[in-house]
Order: structure tokens, then C-alpha cells, then sequence
């Protein structure tokens, strides 16, 4: 399979964006993966079976993106499917009835009511820990832990866990190890390369980075891990459309363009939010102060487009949410345009209030995904929204 | 109105804003809240679109269900229905099962202790004494695939309704067009739209129709939650191809039958498994239950060394897996789509090396049986002859 693929240039990150292997029609020469809007394919005889037979088993150009991923995580195989949600709840099917999954707390909404409504179904119980401090996560430890989930920087607060720490201590308890890689991305943050078995992504945001396309990606750090999770994929067949393969792979060939110059902004932000009287806090990994910045700075080549901060109280950041004019008032993140969201009544709405504001998403707390507009205007749209 | 209305129907008067008679692909994640707290309906993609909720309605009312859930495939779809049930419940299922089916029950669902008994779904005997105290509910294919077993929907409906379990009913060959299972009594309908609702082999697609108000809204909250949901693009190509259900089906129906006749009188074939001819057992429950045949079949050998020449020398019909598209196809379920059903129970219920699957297209019969009748002949002087043909395969696009 692989011996017939281009193989890609090699090079820095950027280059490998555009030479993914992928970038060129084996057959046509034509500069973009055709989309393979078929379903099944001509078997010629019973000796020679096609390469792919079933598009939930495997398509084309979905393949394309699958290998896509895979080498830009620099793990062994890739996965695409139908949403983040889709990828997560796929991933923990390695999973069995009677195993136990330690998890970090601040998790994306989403994930934690996959946990606590459906996996518990199941039989299989999570702890929650706050996986900064890796004593919390040992202690967690039981006879069935199987898997260890990390996000970081965490959703909405950008809370930074120590990847390689957490995923040494893991291998040595033989333990498996995931990681939701969505606000990084591999161009910021590489987990394979810290020790982690399994990387996931919520491609509907930077990778996608469009707000047009749904979509979930895995890359295993194996291909042992990698043939396990082929089978789940093609077993539950939560897999991606053809159409979305194919936008996601041309909405990557600019991460990188995107990344570059929405952090920037992101950076210019957070120092105007962190000197504006009317903001209490803010989170950003890039400023000074931020909790456990040098061990993101070990980790990661950036500090993303994610800016959260917290405004006082409900009723303040209400009137900034209906006074702005630039950000999308919306839940998502990740995109060209900028995107302001309510976290304790968006993304966090499925978490009990007691669990979110233990969490520190108190009821004042914005999350500005930042685009790629100019940021002057956005801090001027900001600075005249935080006056109402 | 009558169902070939509704399905030429699908969507045309949805779009207010332009008045567009095709509603348009909504190809967004996110959607602008007007103020906080308000909603226009639409949140985030996987929670709701509106491009995939006209499909979602649109199957909700050709099932005569309450619910619609459009998935990213028909496994998708039965993945999200099975997450109903918790560790330690059972599940009564068709004998005669699709083999992805039965890899999801047996390789996933059995891990987080949800187990499976595969019975004769038409057999109420069976179905008795099979049951169990934590048995949930009862999956049907019907007629199942590749051998066409038929199940009396309405019989086990009132059976599983006084045991107070769910029927589950896999409408994928028969289509609401065909048959309706929740007017029989079923409470959830799933569908591969990969096969007769799309119909052309171009969409992977799964959908799910819920019949009242607590299981419908116990769906919508696993669908959002585990979020295998159809993309935009392909819940538009989904409705395109469902416009023209009806007429597909009729044709499928009226080829499947001719062939099946044709093949019959066929020296080279023992069996044919097709509901609509009279010597089949299920003949007279599939006319009672529904309003036509689905455009598949089998039929078995007389001798399993000609499958492979068969296979190499049609030229119309392809040898691929799937069904229910407008081209014709032939499967050989022992080593595509039963490959993962033990060898025991596929001969128990008689998938074995000699079975051919035909999934008949709309071409014109004249031709597709032509092309058997050519084939057949092939593969009887190599085989006869001696000389099994293993050549190369036909190159380019030619057949």
C-alpha cells in the first residue's frame, strides 16, 4: 500500500504542509487528492482484490488525509472521523468493561459527558484528577487503570501538563496514554514525540481552521495501537465524508500561515487584556505569570490562538458578549474569523456548575479564539465592547 | 400523500429565505448565537444542521417515526443505537445477520458486557426461550442478507411489546418505499443509506427513526454525543438520491425478479433466495408485511469451483461488495461481507463457498441476464474443460 504513495519531501514543518505525499494525483497529475465519491470498488478477480473494497474500511482520499496526519503528528497511522466527538468516543472503545480511565479535569466538555453518561454505561469508571500535579494522578492509580487522558493547555483555563512526565510515569505503569492535541496542533505541539501512544484532534478547528468542516482525527504513535484502532474505526464506522476529507487536507496546507499569525495576535491580546482594568484575569500560556509556563515552553513550539479571560461576573460578560462586533458570538474555535464563546453556557454547559466552578470557569469567563483579522481592530472592538 | 410524492418532495419548500427548490448544503460548524442564551436552533454542527435536519425529518416521516439521525454510516447508525444499552443487558438477534453487525456485537459490545443471542427472529418459540430476565431488545433483519429470511414484524412486535422489550428493525433492503416497520410495531428503524436510499453507490450513510418522545430524545442525546453524524455535503447527495427512490426500487424489483427466474431454470444453479418467488418460505409474510421485493438475492451453485471463473468473466455487472446501487454487483458473502461470521455458523445458516450474492442495478434486464448467461457459460467449458482461467486482470476501463 504504502510503496505505491509518494513519499513526500522531506523538510520543516512548513514544507511538509504542502509536500504531504498526498499533494499530487499518482495517476493524472493533477495538484490536488481527487475526491473518490464511490462507496465500493471493482473487485478484477477473486486472486486480486482491490487495495480498498469498502469506503467505511478505507477510501482514497480520506487515506490521503489519514497519512497526512500521520506524518505531521510523526506517528505510525492516522485516522479521520465524522467529528472530534466521534474520534474521542472511537478511541476509548480500546477500552473494556471493568477498566478505569484517569482523566484531566478541565476536559472538554464534550469528552466529560461521553465519560459520565455513556462509558459509565459501560462499566468504565473515570477519575478526574488535576493531571498538573502528577502525585494526583499517581494516587488515582487503581488495579484497572488501563488509559490515561490529557488535554493541554486545558480548555477553557490553558491549565499546562507536563506530557512527558505524565506519559513516562504511564509507560511505566503500562498504562496507555492519550492526548487532545486541538488547541496545539502539530505545528505547536508534537505528543508522539513526547512519549504519548495516542493523539486526537478536533479538526474542526485549526486543522480545519475554517468553520466548515466537522471532523475527527487519531494518530497512534504504533502500528500495533494503529491496527487495534482500524478496527474500531471500521467496526463502529464513525468515519469522515469524502467531501470533509477533502476540504480538512485543503484547509492544512495553511495551518501553519494561520497558526503563525493568529498567535501572534493572540500574544498582542492577552498583554492588552492582562493591563485593562476591567478584566480580572487572564489565561494565555504566552504571558509571564501564566502557571507552569516554562514546561509548555519545553513542549511546545507556541502558545496558540486561545485567549481566556474572566470579566467579573455573568451580567459583565453578557453585555460584552452582545456589545462586540468582530467575534462570531459562537460556540467552535480555531477559525479564520474570531470566535467569542460563554464557556459555562456553551462548550461546559454539560458540566454540573459545582464541577465547572471548581474548574475556574466561573460565570465571568470569555474564551476569544482569536482569527485572522487585523489585531488592532480586534483590541479596539474589545476595548469599546468592555465599556458597556 | 403518497410516498413517491413525499420523496420527490424531500426539501423543496424548506429554504424561506431564497425559496431554492434543492435546500442548501449548510457547509458550517458553528452558527452565530443573536444574544447570549438565544439560539437560532442551530448551536454547532454535530448537535444540529440544518442541512442534515431536512434529511433527518424527511426520514422521520417516509418511517412514520417521531425522530430522525442521520450517521456517518450505517454502522455509525447501529454503534449509536446499541449505546442504549449498559453492561450487563442482552440483545436477541437475526440469525442471518450482516457481518459488520455481528463484528460490532461480537468484537466491541461484548467487551463492555452487553451480549447477543442469534436466533431465528421469525421462530417465537425460539424467541421465548431465548429471552431473559435483562434481555433488551430484539434486532431484526428483514428479509436478512445474503439468504433472505423473512420475519413477521407485526408477530414479534406484539411478542417483544408484552415482554416490554424494544424491536429494532434493519430496513436497509426494503426501504420505507417497500415496507414501514414502526406501523408494524417496531420502535427504532436503522438503515445502511449507503445502499437503496442513496442508491448509487456513491454515499456512505446510516440513519435512525425513533417512534416516541423519551426514545427519541434519549437518541438525539447519544447521536450528539458520540457524534458519528453525517456530514452536510452528504446528507444533500443522501436526498438527491432518495427523490428517485421509488422508481428505483420498481425497477430494482421488476429486474430482481426476472433474473431470479432466469437463474431458476439455470442447470448450473441449486437454489435461489429471492421473497418474491412463490416457493419460498417467507413468500407469503413478505406480501403481507410489505408492498414489494428488495433488488437482491442469492442463489447457490451446483458446483463451488465455478464462483471464481463467474466472478472473473461478468463484464456488466462488477464484482464488488455493497448492493442497492443502480449499477449492478456480485458478492461472494463467504469471503466479503460474512468473512467475519465463523465458518460454524455460516454453514449453519448456509453462507457457504457455492452462494453468489447478486445486488440487481437498473440496467436493462436483457442485458444483465445476457451477461450471467455468457458468464455462466465461461465458466462451464474452463471448468469442464480444464483449463481454470487465474489471468491477469482486464486493464483499464473497458469490461
Amino acid at each position: 500500500m504504502s510503496g505505491q504513495r509518494k513519499r513526500g519531501v522531506q523538510g520543516k514543518f512548513a514544507t511538509r504542509l504542502i509536500h504531504f505525499g498526498g499533494e499530487i494525483d499518482e495517476r493524472t497529475g493533477a495538484s490536488s487528492v481527487p475526491l473518490y465519491q464511490a462507496t465500493t470498488f471493482h473487485h478484477r478477480s477473486i486472486e486480486q482484490p482491490p487495495q480498498f473494497d469498502y469506503t467505511r474500511s478505507g477510501n482514497p482520499t480520506r487515506q490521503a488525509l489519514e497519512d497526512y496526519i500521520a506524518r505531521l503528528e510523526g506517528g505510525a497511522r492516522g485516522f479521520a472521523f465524522a467529528s472530534g466527538m466521534a474520534a474521542i468516543s472511537s478511541a476509548f472503545m480500546l477500552l473494556s468493561a471493568g477498566d478505569h480511565v484517569i482523566c484531566t479535569e478541565d476536559v472538554y466538555g464534550g469528552t466529560y459527558r461521553f465519560l459520565t453518561t455513556t462509558l459509565n454505561r459501560m462499566n468504565i469508571e473515570t477519575t478526574f484528577v488535576d493531571m498538573t500535579d502528577l502525585e494526583q494522578v499517581k494516587a488515582a492509580r487503581r488495579p484497572n487503570t488501563k488509559a490515561v487522558f490529557m488535554e493541554t493547555p486545558s480548555n477553557p483555563t490553558l491549565k499546562i501538563t507536563d506530557i512527558a512526565e505524565v506519559a513516562a510515569w504511564s509507560k511505566s505503569e503500562g498504562l496507555l496514554t492519550m492526548l487532545d492535541n486541538t488547541f496545539m496542533t502539530p505545528y505547536h505541539q508534537r505528543p508522539i514525540e513526547l512519549g504519548v501512544d495516542l493523539v486526537l484532534h478536533s479538526a474542526t478547528k485549526f486543522l480545519g481552521g475554517h468553520s466548515d468542516v466537522l471532523a475527527g482525527l487519531a494518530v497512534t504513535a504504533d502500528e500495533s495501537l494503529g491496527r487495534r484502532l482500524k478496527q474500531i474505526q471500521n467496526g463502529m464506522g464513525a468515519v469522515l465524508g469524502i467531501q470533509d476529507s477533502w476540504l480538512l487536507m485543503r484547509g492544512m496546507k495553511t495551518l501553519q500561515a494561520r497558526m503563525q499569525w493568529s498567535e501572534n495576535s493572540a500574544r498582542r491580546l492577552a498583554e492588552w487584556l492582562s493591563r485593562h482594568p476591567a478584566v480580572r484575569k487572564v489565561y494565555y500560556p504566552g504571558l509571564p505569570d501564566h502557571p507552569r509556563r516554562e514546561i509548555h515552553e519545553k513542549q511546545s513550539h507556541g502558545y496558540g490562538a486561545v485567549v481566556s479571560f474572566d470579566v467579573g461576573s455573568g451580567e459583565k460578560a453578557r453585555r460584552l458578549l452582545d456589545a462586540v462586533k468582530i467575534p462570531l458570538v459562537a460556540v467552535s474555535l480555531g477559525s479564520v474569523e474570531s470566535i467569542l464563546s460563554y464557556p459555562a453556557m456553551m462548550s461546559h454547559a454539560a458540566m454540573p456548575k459545582e464541577e465547572r466552578l471548581k474548574r475556574g470557569i466561573t460565570d465571568g469567563l470569555v474564551r476569544y479564539s482569536v482569527g485572522l483579522e487585523d489585531v488592532e481592530d480586534i483590541i479596539a472592538d474589545l476595548d469599546e465592547a468592555l465599556k458597556h | 400523500m403518497k410516498m413517491e410524492s413525499r420523496l420527490a418532495q424531500i426539501g423543496t419548500q424548506c429554504d424561506p429565505a431564497t425559496g431554492a427548490v434543492s435546500f442548501p448544503i449548510y457547509q458550517a460548524t458553528a452558527f452565530r448565537h443573536p444574544r447570549l442564551g438565544q439560539s437560532t436552533g442551530f448551536d454547532y454542527s454535530r448537535t444540529k444542521n440544518p442541512t442534515r435536519a431536512v434529511l433527518e425529518e424527511a426520514a422521520a416521516e417516509l418511517e412514520s417515526g417521531d425522530a430522525g439521525f442521520a450517521c456517518s454510516s450505517g454502522m455509525a447508525a447501529l454503534q449509536t443505537v446499541f449505546a442504549l444499552f449498559a453492561q450487563g443487558d442482552h440483545l436477541l438477534v437475526s440469525l442471518d445477520l450482516y457481518g459488520g453487525t455481528y463484528r460490532l456485537l461480537e468484537r466491541v459490545m461484548s467487551r463492555f458486557g452487553v451480549g447477543a443471542t442469534y436466533v431465528d427472529t421469525n421462530d417465537l418459540e425460539a424467541l421465548e426461550r431465548e429471552c431473559r430476565p435483562n434481555t433488551k431488545a430484539v434486532l431484526i433483519e428483514t428479509p436478512t442478507n445474503p439468504l433472505m429470511m423473512v420475519t413477521d414484524l407485526k408477530a414479534v412486535s406484539r411478542w417483544a411489546k408484552s415482554r416490554g422489550i424494544l424491536v429494532i428493525v434493519d430496513n436497509t433492503l426494503l426501504t420505507p418505499f417497500f415496507q414501514r416497520p414502526i406501523e408494524l410495531g417496531a420502535d427504532i428503524v436503522v438503515h445502511s443509506a449507503t445502499k437503496y436510499l442513496g442508491g448509487h453507490n456513491d454515499v456512505l450513510a446510516g440513519l435512525i427513526v425513533t417512534k416516541g418522545k423519551e426514545l427519541s430524545e434519549r437518541m438525539a442525546f447519544l447521536h450528539n454525543s458520540i457524534g458519528a453524524v453525517l456530514n452536510p455535503q452528504d446528507s444533500w447527495l443522501l436526498m438527491r438520491g432518495m427523490k428517485t427512490l421509488a422508481l428505483r426500487m420498481e425497477r430494482h424489483e421488476y429486474n430482481a425478479t426476472r433474473i431470479a427466474e432466469f437463474l431458476l431454470e439455470h442447470p448450473m444453479v441449486e437454489q435461489v433466495y429471492y421473497p418474491a418467488l412463490k416457493h419460498h418460505p417467507g413468500h407469503d409474510i413478505q406480501k403481507r408485511q410489505s408492498s414489494g421485493n428488495t433488488g437482491i438475492f442469492s442463489f447457490r451453485m451446483t458446483d463451488a469451483r465455478y464462483v471464481a471463473p463467474i466472478l472473473q468473466h461478468i463484464r456488466l455487472i462488477s464484482f464488488a461488495e455493497s448492493l442497492g446501487g443502480v449499477e449492478s454487483l456480485m458478492t461472494y458473502p463467504a469471503v466479503q461481507t460474512h468473512a467475519d461470521i465463523p465458518e460454524e455458523i455460516r454453514r449453519r445458516i448456509g453462507v457457504d463457498e457455492r452462494l453468489l450474492r447478486l445486488s440487481v442495478g437498473i440496467e436493462h434486464v436483457d442485458d444483465l441476464i445476457e451477461d450471467l448467461r455468457r458468464a455462466f457459460d465461461r465458466a462451464r467449458q474452463e471448468i469442464e474443460g480444464g483449463t481454470i482461467h487465474v489471468g491477469p486482470a482486464q486493464a483499464g476501463c473497458a469490461r
